[in-house]
């Protein structure tokens, strides 16, 4: 049976005490896009500041649990300063080992196969890996990814 | 301090009657306090269901065999279990429905659409559940309806302050009976007198009110009450709506199909009688069989125990919980307990509701986190998220201090 210590680990617990890159950017230049989870009322505010197809700044608003919140920060650190083929990559990564539990949980599994790239590294946000075995909590951590995704989709500005 | 049980209702005896609270979780015993969200069921009414499917399984108001004759008395005897048991002048002034929702959604579109036009208004309190907000949402888009919305102050209570002008030129008051977040219960006959005096129905989500309070529909005066079997000890998939004959016979047919006509041509179709003339399609039969069976059991241990037991658990909870953790605890709602219902949202010091409740979860306490589909109102508390701990018939004084000792662990795991 999976514990509290296999969801949160302690470099989950240190981002969600000491967010990165908490804070607005003006929008425009930067983009500016909320994410809901309609579960629990959680809401994320990322801004994404794009320049010559790399991600120049981001940073992160809104509230959450610590879930949802730590992964945002650790994503804001990851994708700083990567070009956007680089974040679709980690991304996918990301999501990859997220996916078939959460496809598994809304009974979908249109895009249950999405294969992570093996030679992206996640680094830190390895430590999210144990959110999988409590799968209401796995929107928690894509909550920041897919705003991210819906923000890199979008003009600049609103 | 000396300690004499003088509870209403013999919990140690009720906990038996529940199957599940048998089982383990995590290695200890389950502790409940979702029942605002689904109350659990007692094995009289496990059995029930299961008796009609064994013994009495047809379609109803069809067939002329005998077990078929059996279902449809199972059927409309359990309509007048639940008409008796809030007060309904008559059996046919009860509309199954799936749940509440389908209910409110109901009242919204069949009796909405008919009466409302652009302009009209429809006044809802803060406090609602987004069942009695969304299908009034859809009709100031689809119609132009007007919302107009009765604060509710930082103590839980509505701001009655501008009652009369929010009703002014109304055509629907529609309130919850009892907040599903803060516990609160509201002034209903009061806001009925005062919505028939302004020219408006008066709607009534009764919810969370009737598993937990004696409930008198006709003392209401209310023209409709909205209510769901699973929170009162019944199955899921069966809910009520009532409403006076005079109104659910002006009020057009909801969904259509079988069932609910008299005749069908080629040309048109003319309604079935009341209450059949909202129930399209097979009803939820063994569901309202099992609801049958949940009145029956509320009966027995008599209404008015159930909520004096529930008006002391809460006075336990609110006085230990408070002086155990002091301000780190902010629970919302009215502090008096005999003004609200046993319902208790509560953050805790900087620790986010979902961490709050996934630890719960490890010491088997069972407590819904989020925005308990009331987001307006989570605005107006200026919060995002609450946990939220309620009590029904089998929780006891040692199921609250299961909630505090792990709250005590949560604060634990998640110190700086």
């Amino acid at each position: 049976m999976p514990g509290l210590e296999d969801l949160y680990r302690e470099i989950i617990l240190d981002h969600y005490r000491s967010p990165r890159n908490r804070g607005e950017l003006e929008a425009p230049p930067a983009t500016r896009v909320e994410g809901f989870n309609p579960l629990c009322g959680d809401e994320i505010v990322v801004y994404v500041d794009v320049q010559g197809g790399t991600v120049e700044d981001i940073r992160i608003g809104g509230q959450g649990c610590s879930i949802s919140q730590s992964s945002a920060s650790m994503m804001s650190a990851a994708v700083k300063g990567k070009t956007l083929d680089e974040v679709q990559a980690l991304t996918r990564a990301f999501k990859g080992m997220m996916s078939i539990h959460e496809h598994a949980l809304d009974g979908d599994d249109a895009e249950a196969s999405i294969e992570a790239d093996p030679e992206v590294k996640l680094g830190d946000l390895e430590a999210l890996r144990g959110v999988v075995k409590f799968p209401v909590r796995i929107k928690c951590a894509t909550l920041s990814w897919n705003t991210l995704l819906q923000a890199l989709d979008e003009p600049a500005g609103e | 301090m000396a300690i004499v049980s003088t509870d209403a209702l013999d919990v140690a005896s009720i906990k038996k009657d529940f199957p599940i609270l048998e089982r383990e979780v995590h290695g200890g015993r389950l502790v409940y306090l979702d029942s605002a969200n689904t109350s659990q069921k007692p094995r009289a009414v496990l059995e029930a269901m299961a008796g009609y499917y064994e013994h009495s399984n047809a379609n109803v108001h069809r067939g002329t065999y005998l077990i078929a004759e059996e279902a449809t008395a199972a059927l409309e005897g359990a309509r007048a279990k639940v008409a008796r048991f809030i007060g309904a002048t008559a059996a046919r002034e009860v509309v199954f429905t799936k749940n509440a929702t389908e209910a409110l959604n109901l009242v919204a579109k069949a009796w909405g659409r008919a009466n409302l036009t652009a302009g009209d208004a429809v006044v809802l309190t803060e406090l609602e559940h987004h069942a009695n907000i969304v299908p009034w949402h859809q009709l100031h888009d689809e119609v132009g309806i007007e919302v107009r919305w009765i604060p509710v102050r930082a103590d839980g209570h509505l701001d009655l302050t501008d009652l009369d002008r929010l009703v002014d030129g109304a055509k629907v008051v529609s309130f919850a009976a009892m907040s599903n977040v803060l516990g609160t219960m509201l002034p209903v006959e009061q806001l009925v007198t005062t919505a028939h005096g302004a020219g408006a129905i008066a709607v009534v989500d009764a919810s969370q009110h009737v598993p937990h309070v004696a409930t008198d529909v006709q003392a209401w005066g209310a023209d409709f009450a909205a209510f769901t079997g699973h929170k009162m000890c019944g199955p899921t998939g069966i809910g009520v709506l009532w409403g006076t004959a005079e109104i659910l016979e002006a009020t057009p047919p909801f969904l259509t199909g079988g069932e609910m006509i008299l005749n069908v041509t080629k040309e048109g179709f003319t309604t079935n009688e009341l209450p059949w003339k909202f129930e399209a399609g097979t009803p939820p039969i063994a569901e309202a069989v099992g609801l049958g069976a949940a009145v029956d059991y509320l009966d027995g241990l008599g209404m008015e125990a159930v909520r004096e037991h529930e008006v002391a658990l809460t006075a336990y909870a609110l006085r230990s919980l408070t002086g155990r953790f002091g301000d780190d605890l902010v629970i919302h709602g009215p502090s008096e307990p005999a003004e609200r219902g046993g319902v208790m949202s509560f953050t805790f010091g900087d620790i986010h509701p979902h961490d709050l409740t996934q630890v719960f979860d490890e010491h088997g306490v069972c407590v819904r986190a989020g925005h308990h589909c009331a987001k307006p109102l989570m605005r107006e508390l200026g919060v995002a998220a609450t946990a939220r701990a309620s009590l029904y018939v089998y929780n006891d004084e040692a199921d609250v201090d299961a909630l505090g000792d792990a709250i005590d662990a949560a604060a634990q795991f998640f110190a700086p």
